[in-house]
């Protein structure tokens, strides 16, 4: 499946950041290899640092130890070749239409001409099954519609990696199930990196074809671990995830 | 006994009696329905004709009121104050003097925007302008422009660079202060997109945050406008400007001291009529093309 070729190096990654009295680490000594074409999933319990993993992979956070290199090239700032989808319903530009939301992200990152802009927009637009909605304001549109149009701007930036951080977290469950689908179609279609931030289980085991387990507090790497397909294979992973994260604490476990 | 089998026998027929429904999926076309507004509805529905209805309804009372009093060297009529205001119009001397108000004002507006986008871009920049714009705009926001004047008078002389400053001083403020707030209020997801886009600077600042804040700036924009208006009208009241080519101010002034009060009210008029087209009909229009569609007016 995997090409096998290295995309991203992330070695012994320590994550702080500050607060007003204290220095609080997120992740400690985090390593791990990402492939090309992987569907990579940091999966873990809140506190664990994965979202703040993830922003730093994005170039938001610089790490106080360790280092990131995509491409061999070290991560230092953010920029267009590592496309973030937020949860947040508003990452979408409000004053610019569906169509411009991802037209602009082209011109202003790659520098695109404006046609050209507009041409491949409008391929990854309809590649969402928006192409109805090309010209509706992002306040027109309802939440899952919103993340099909960021997911559009991702992928039509043709990035090296495809960030995405719990992007269907705030959607309900239909649309959610929904998008983990079309997700996975569109991975089918056209192969592209992502790493994806989730804390459902049965999510990263769906979206992901390998799963970086990460304990809390600070965030350490648990496991790594293959995904599965068949449903036994899938109950057998689950199970097992679920005990890892849930041995430390057994009085959780015996909530849920 | 005989209650226990009753019991059974009502739940049997509750499952009996409710059958489920089970449609096949719509192959027709589902057409809108649609009920059309009657003609009332459809104008009552306007913005200008509701806030017509009122303006007509203060000019009644205006009238009612004036005739009741009957001093036209008090409180003149309507009617008496439009006579005054289309002979006035029609002498083309109420024109000639508010556009000489108008041609001040815009030019103190702009200089005033022009002041503000440059300290509010240094106060993204770094935060030693921030706190140069938050110490400025606290010292001078509560400054009222006109006592400013009597300095200005001295500074600049008896004419249009005095009426300048005080403008920008009332001007700049406001806007800064809105700005500045919009800037900061802009949600960090979104500044994150921009970054993520590469942008960095002048072209961050330009694509994203000032669209981003555009309601806090109109908002300061619309709140400097009349900032303006206010204080050029009474500098011109206080001075005037070198005779003959005054502004509004001075006409209202002027038929004060000749006691023609219909002229005041005529003067007064214009310029409730100047800031009723400026807000209703060019902010109204921005703020159409921008914060409406986009769906972000606060």
């Amino acid at each position: 499946m995997n090409s096998d070729e290295l995309l991203l190096d992330v070695s012994g990654v320590t994550l702080q950041y500050k607060t007003t009295s204290h220095v609080v680490t997120a992740t400690y000594r985090v390593s791990f290899q990402m492939l090309k074409s992987d569907r990579f999933v940091l999966l873990g319990p809140s506190g664990c640092g994965k979202s703040t993993l993830q922003k730093a992979v994005g170039g938001y956070i610089p790490p106080t130890e360790g280092e990131m290199r995509l491409k061999g090239r070290l991560i230092t700032k953010p920029g267009p070749d590592r496309m973030m989808v937020f949860q947040e319903f508003d990452q979408l530009l409000p004053w610019k239409t569906v169509r411009q939301n991802v037209a602009f992200a082209l011109e202003a990152a790659k520098r695109m001409p404006k046609r050209e802009a507009a041409d491949r927009a409008a391929h990854y637009v309809e590649m969402v099954g928006l192409s109805k909605f090309a010209d509706s304001y992002p306040h027109m549109l309802s939440g899952g519609m919103k993340q099909r149009v960021a997911i559009a701007r991702g992928m039509a930036m043709e990035p090296d990696i495809l960030l995405m951080d719990e992007p269907f977290a705030a959607l309900d469950a239909l649309t959610r199930r929904k998008m983990q689908d079309e997700l996975l179609g569109l991975w089918d279609k056209t192969r592209f990196t992502v790493m994806f931030v989730t804390h459902s289980i049965a999510e990263a085991i769906k979206i992901g074809n390998r799963i970086l387990l990460l304990s809390p507090h600070p965030g350490t790497v648990r496991a790594e671990l293959n995904s599965a397909t068949s449903p036994e294979d899938i109950m057998h992973l689950e199970r097992e995830i679920h005990e890892m994260l849930f041995a430390e604490t057994p009085a959780e476990a015996a909530h849920a | 006994m005989p209650k226990q089998m009753s019991v059974v026998a009502g739940t049997e027929m509750m499952s009996t009696s409710r059958p489920e429904i089970r449609n096949p999926p719509s192959l027709e076309e589902i057409r809108v329905v649609e009920k059309p507004r009657s003609l009332f509805d459809k104008l009552y529905g306007e913005d200008f004709v509701r806030k017509g209805l009122i303006l007509i309804a203060l000019a009644i009372i205006w009238e009612v009121y004036g005739r009741w009093l009957n001093n036209e060297l008090l409180f003149p009529t309507f009617s008496a104050t439009m006579v005054a205001f289309v002979k006035a119009v029609a002498s083309g001397v109420l024109p000639a003097r508010a556009w000489s108000s108008i041609k001040v004002l815009l030019m103190g507006y702009a200089a005033g925007i022009m002041l503000a986008s440059l300290l509010t871009g240094l106060a993204i920049a770094s935060r030693i302008g921030r706190d140069f714009l938050e110490t400025m705009t606290s010292m001078f926001n509560p400054l009222p422009a006109i006592a400013l004047l009597p300095l200005a008078l001295i500074w600049f002389g008896l004419g249009n660079g005095s009426l300048i400053f005080v403008l920008v001083h009332s001007v700049t403020w406001a806007i800064a202060l809105n700005t500045h707030a919009g800037f900061l209020s802009v949600s960090k997801t979104l500044k994150m997109v921009g970054r993520n886009y590469g942008l960095s600077g002048p072209s961050f600042v330009l694509k994203i945050l000032i669209p981003a804040a555009f309601p806090s700036i109109l908002t300061g924009l619309k709140i400097g406008w009349a900032f303006a208006w206010r204080t050029l009208i009474a500098a011109e009241l206080v001075f005037g400007v070198s005779s003959g080519s005054g502004g509004l101010g001075w006409y209202i002034f002027e038929n004060k001291n000749m006691l023609d009060i219909p002229s005041v009210f005529a003067g007064l008029l214009t310029v409730i009529l100047i800031g009723l087209i400026v807000e209703n009909v060019i902010f109204r229009m921005i703020e159409q093309r921008t914060i409406h569609r986009w769906g972000v007016q606060s």
